[in-house]
């Protein structure tokens, strides 16, 4: 029942005493040692979607990107239209292999004298390789910065109440959904955007490695839950978010992932652009949907989508969901069974489960709300 | 979930399973280590009233809100009464596995099957061992 590990080889991240101290249970992520829960994912994941949650999200990756030709490698690197933004501002955006594949999906910050990349964890490496590599051809510098930055979110519809005692300005409390400022927070220098993976209106603050564990009490002593990876793996699906070696990967479509919303298609002088172009002029095989199950169970990654007992889909993530109570999941499914209401059966390990694709989010969200 | 308890009136299995005999019929469920290990339990997919249970063999699934696991049947039978308690409020398992976190209940086919069961000093010294 328990497979033991040798934690030896992982890194651990400055607030990792902040964990312990709070009962943390770890388990190895993307190379990180990283709190898992602290107790209850079920109490942590409701904490954020009814109160505020707070998540040690440090393992992330902080790439700067610099110079006269920045914008102009970024807008080659990255799927969406980079200048669409301006300091201040934040955006969701892809990087592509040259045939279509994801790199990384990321959310990329304009600041006054530079722009600021936010990746996943499992991908620092790809995505430095790859803005080097494309980089070469401008005038621009890129600068990996994880290994100083800590990140911090702050989650959940009283993220204000948590936050605003704590604030040297007004101006985080005032963010609009995707912006950015710089402020101090419990005296700790921040970047502080209006950013998530929950699904719930917060922040997301990026300070310095050694600080981290200042601003983690601050906000602990002023309401905000602990949570872990478990409670933000479950609230990003009921919000109905792909996540990188899941939904999105290097052998994925990112157009059969319908995140075609995140490219600059009608400019389409991305990497990787023309097999988009091409996916979405003729459509794909495959599209990814969002599930909830009509009877008791808890769908699986590889669990399989039949119908008349032929594979007509995988399932790629799925949990119980706290708030509905229900199995919930994605899945890529044939093209004609993507629409919301479509029926689908799950075949969760050899027992037939009724299922329908459901809208996204999967339960209300305070996200883009003020 | 309260600290690492191992009543003296049961008997144990490998699997961290544990056996209150009541005459015939024994009541079966998972440790304290075993729903630590879990974590919250959030899903019992339970057997049958009338299904055979054989020594060793898996015989229902407890899931967690990441993991799925096998639960073991520590002897063999034939279900008898299943916790639906459980089935609605799983977290049961973890708040109190040898009360109201019991599984199944088993009408015993071989009832000597018991003497390869640990009981609780043998469990408790064969879980130092795990760690």
């Amino acid at each position: 029942m328990l497979a033991c590990r040798a934690m030896t080889a992982l890194r651990r991240t400055s607030l990792h005493p902040c964990h312990e101290a709070a009962g943390a249970r770890f388990g190895p992520f993307a190379g990180w040692e990283m709190p898992l829960h602290y107790g209850s994912p079920s109490t942590e994941h409701l904490a954020v979607r009814r109160d505020a949650g707070v998540f040690d999200v440090s393992h992330m990756g902080q790439i700067e990107v610099d110079g006269p030709g920045a914008r102009a490698l970024l807008a080659e690197a990255l799927t969406n239209d980079i200048t669409r933004i301006g300091p201040g501002q934040g955006q969701y955006t892809l990087m592509l292999a040259d045939d279509g594949g994801v790199i990384d999906d990321l959310i990329v910050y304009a600041l006054p004298d530079r722009f600021l990349a936010v990746v996943n964890a499992s991908n620092v490496d790809a995505c430095l390789a790859r803005l080097r590599e494309v980089g070469a051809a401008h005038d621009a510098r890129v600068n990996d910065r994880s290994a100083e930055v800590a990140m911090i979110a702050l989650q959940g519809p009283r993220w204000k109440a948590v936050v605003e005692g704590l604030v040297a300005t007004p101006a985080p409390l005032a963010l609009e959904y995707f912006a950015l400022t710089e402020d101090m927070v419990a005296r700790v220098p921040a970047l502080v955007a209006r950013t998530g993976y929950t699904g719930e209106a917060g922040l997301e603050l990026m300070v310095p490695w050694d600080d981290a564990p200042r601003l983690w009490d601050a906000l602990v002593a002023a309401g905000a839950v602990p949570c872990g990876l478990v409670a933000r793996d479950t609230l990003r699906l009921e919000a109905g978010y792909p996540l990188y070696g899941q939904e999105l990967g290097r052998d994925r479509s990112p157009v059969a992932a319908g995140v075609t919303w995140a490219m600059d298609l009608a400019g389409a002088g991305f990497r990787g652009a023309a097999t988009c172009v091409a996916e979405k002029r003729d459509g794909t095989p495959e599209r990814l949907c969002a599930f909830v199950l009509d009877e008791p169970g808890i769908p699986r990654p590889g669990a399989r989508v039949v119908s008349d007992g032929a594979d007509v889909g995988v399932v790629t993530s799925g949990t119980l969901s706290p708030v509905l109570e229900r199995g919930i999941g994605m899945a890529y499914v044939r093209h004609d069974l993507a629409a919301v209401g479509t029926p689908l059966t799950i075949d969760i390990r050899g027992k037939h489960k009724q299922a329908h694709v459901a809208k996204r989010p999967l339960v209300d969200t305070s996200a883009t709300k003020h | 979930m309260g600290e690492a308890n191992y009543p003296a009136d049961l008997k144990y299995h490998r699997e961290h399973d544990w056996v209150r005999l009541e005459g015939d019929e024994a009541v079966f469920g998972i440790t304290w280590f075993a729903q630590d290990a879990l974590g919250e339990v959030v899903y019992f997919d339970a057997p049958d009233v009338g299904a055979a249970v054989v020594a060793d063999d898996a015989y229902a699934e407890l899931e967690s809100v990441k993991a799925v696991s096998d639960v073991y049947a520590p002897l063999s039978g034939e279900v008898t009464a299943v916790n639906d308690a459980v089935s609605t409020s799983p977290g049961l398992v973890n708040s109190d596995p040898y009360g109201e976190g019991w599984l199944v209940r088993v009408r015993l086919s071989d009832p000597s099957q018991v003497d390869g069961l640990m009981d609780q000093a043998a469990y408790t010294q064969y879980l130092e061992g795990l760690s």
